[in-house]
């Protein structure tokens, strides 16, 4: 087979039956299928799911090993209710994994996470674990029932529990993801600050991180159609985020200042805001 | 690359390399374009855009066959009003011909979206008379040599850049089409667009695209491409750009020899990346310098010799 710069088999697509369910919020839901290729991913990496006769959509890893993989999924419009909607047994095609991944770090380690952008942040602090000196979270949500993983980001962190912000109050600080930041910052080094969520977050401690000069890795989302860098509907500045991505370094993410967290591609090619 | 040996002339441009980028990869916003050159690429065509916006089908868009890929993006595209911005900066950014590709569902609509992209800095605009996978246009108007006479001529009386019609290979011949498009006053033809095709799963006991249909690309389609572009280049005079599962510079040598003057890479850009056509450039030069040629303009068309 000639196709040799990617695995023609990783874009294949697999169906195969939901073996699991959990609820993790009102609006939020994890899922578990069989497949051998995902449950190889990395943190960060990202599937695509077919829910036949619906849409296909870009998830990101949540977990993977023996076999399976898992991600979670927040209802927001059709194809994510329809998702809700299933029953284990149920079938669904994959493809992937695809994209790159986070690099693992030593030393002391902050991940800061959005809804459901916390999945892969807390896959990668599940690897990251047993070798770094310190892990802190923080984890912001709109409301205390958009809060995900909560129990599992406090067992991860080494020192204090993980930090929760809610946009409303009603769990946790009454603020943004990023306000705990400055504060964290000014307290405690970071080797590396990792993060995940609204692209207006992540603008937002990118420029912290900028100012502080600390290195940082963030997961972005952009509209994907083909996954695979080929149909130019996730460009990002120079960069396919399905494939250069989903994560991208600091010196990347100064390449693409004019873009993160202010406009992107729809569905059409224009340019609209975030 | 600035080689004296892979230096083409085609319909009045020059290209640095006879290996373009094909329509619809990459392609929607001027960066791409730039990535694409950089990669090698001798000129850039644009995805093809028309006078409205078009959000294109929901997916599956895009799916793995056994050698190649279905596709059914369904034409999304800014329409050109919007676009003509994104190609003014294209235009300032890259150092090679910039080909915008152009659909529309009359002759009228062809016209006048070329008309706009030439003002904004095409170096030429390329007719998708070939799309087969959007109602009322492309193949349709592809497959119909009257239908496609008239929107040469519109398009040719609107613009004074040169013309390239890209043929679909799902007619019965492809010849009677070529030779309505030189007759028509066309620059150029680029051979070929996607083969209809269907993608069917077996445990869902469905067809896997939105759309259903879909158009196949890469490997598996290299030889019928092949088969187009030999028989086109006996057919008419005009120049070819060869195009149709070309991923390294065998499958270009192959298209030359078949009557390419220049080939078009899609699918390969996502198997191998952007930096496809350099490897590409590469490896048709030092076939050139291997079999003692000075320009691969002189294998152009060389099988047909006896
Ligand atoms: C790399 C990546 C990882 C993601 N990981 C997760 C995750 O782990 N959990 C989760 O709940 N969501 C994740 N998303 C977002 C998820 O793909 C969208 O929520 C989903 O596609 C919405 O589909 P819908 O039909 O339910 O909603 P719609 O009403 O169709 O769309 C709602 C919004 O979702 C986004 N969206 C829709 N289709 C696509 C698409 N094909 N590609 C990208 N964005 C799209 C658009 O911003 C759109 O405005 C991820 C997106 C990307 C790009
Ligand atoms: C995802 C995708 C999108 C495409 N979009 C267009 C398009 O908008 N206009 C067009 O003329 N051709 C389009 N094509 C066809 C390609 O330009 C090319 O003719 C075809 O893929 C064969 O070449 P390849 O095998 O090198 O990919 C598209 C192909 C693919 C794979
Ligand atoms: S989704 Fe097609 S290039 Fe990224």
């Amino acid at each position: 087979m000639k196709l040799s710069g990617y695995a023609t088999k990783i874009n294949t697509l697999r169906t195969t039956a939901i073996v699991g369910i959990k609820d993790e919020s009102p609006t939020v839901k994890t899922y578990t299928l069989q497949d051998d290729l995902c449950s190889k991913a990395k943190p960060g990496q990202f599937l695509m799911l077919w829910i036949p006769g619906i849409d296909e959509i870009p998830l990101s890893i949540l977990n993977g090993g023996n076999g399976q993989v898992q991600f979670s999924v927040k209802a927001v419009g059709d194809a994510t209710r329809h998702l809700h909607d299933m029953q284990i047994g149920d079938l669904l095609g994959v493809r992937g994994p695809f994209g790159n991944s986070f690099t693992e770090t030593r030393g002391r380690v902050l991940l800061v996470g959005g809804g459901t952008g916390t999945a892969p942040l807390l896959f990668l602090a599940k690897r990251l674990a047993a070798k770094i000196d310190r892990l802190s979270f923080v984890v912001g949500a709109k409301t205390r029932k958009e809060l995900v993983f909560l129990e599992e980001l406090d067992a991860m962190c080494t020192d204090e529990s993980a930090i929760a912000t809610t946009e409303d109050g009603s769990y946790g600080l009454h603020c943004l993801a990023t306000e705990p930041l400055e504060s964290l910052l000014d307290k405690q080094k970071f080797n590396m600050i990792y993060a995940c969520g609204p692209e207006r977050m992540v603008r937002k401690i990118f420029d912290i991180a900028e100012k502080r000069k600390l290195p940082m890795e963030a997961s972005l989302e952009r509209l994907m159609r083909c996954g695979i860098g080929l149909c130019g509907s996730c460009m990002i500045g120079k960069y396919r985020v399905c494939k250069d991505g989903p994560v991208f370094k600091m010196a990347q993410l100064s390449e693409i200042k004019n873009e993160l967290g202010i406009s992107k591609l729809g569905f059409d090619g224009s340019r609209i805001d975030i | 690359m600035s080689n004296s040996l892979l230096t083409v002339n085609i319909a009045g441009m020059n290209l640095g390399s006879p290996t373009a980028l094909a329509s619809g990869i990459l392609g929607y916003t001027a960066e791409s374009l730039r990535l694409v050159a950089e990669g090698g690429a001798g000129a850039v065509v644009t995805k093809s855009v028309g006078v409205a916006p078009r959000p294109g089908y929901p997916n599956p868009t895009v799916v793995q066959a056994d050698s190649g890929l279905i596709n059914a993006v369904g034409l999304p595209n800014p329409g050109i009003d919007f676009y003509v911005e994104e190609l003014t900066y294209a235009k300032s950014l890259l150092p090679v011909p910039l080909i915008v590709s152009v659909f529309g569902y009359t002759a009228e609509e062809y016209a006048l979206v070329s008309k706009k992209a030439v003002e904004a800095g095409a170096d030429a605009v390329e007719l998708n008379v070939s799309c087969p996978h959007v109602k009322y246009t492309g193949s349709e108007i592809g497959q119909n040599p009257k239908l496609l006479t008239d929107v040469v001529c519109k398009v040719k009386a609107a613009v004074q850049k040169p013309v390239i019609v890209k043929l679909s290979p799902n007619v019965t011949d492809i010849t009677e089409l070529a030779k309505a498009a030189e007759n028509a006053g066309a620059d150029a033809l680029t051979v070929i667009n996607t083969v209809r095709a269907v993608a069917i799963n077996v445990e869902t006991q469905r067809a896997v695209l939105s759309n259903i249909r879909g158009g196949l690309s890469g490997p598996a389609i290299k030889p019928i491409a092949l088969r187009c572009v030999y028989d086109v280049f006996e057919a008419v005079k005009l120049p070819i750009f060869g195009c149709g599962g070309i991923t390294d510079w065998r499958d270009a040598v192959e298209f030359f020899l078949a009557g390419a003057s220049a080939v078009q890479v899609g699918t390969a850009v996502g198997s191998e990346d952007p930096t496809v056509f350099q490897a590409i450039n590469r490896g048709v030069a030092s076939y050139l310098k291997r079999k003692a040629y000075g320009s691969v303009n002189e294998i152009v068309g060389l099988c047909h010799q006896d």
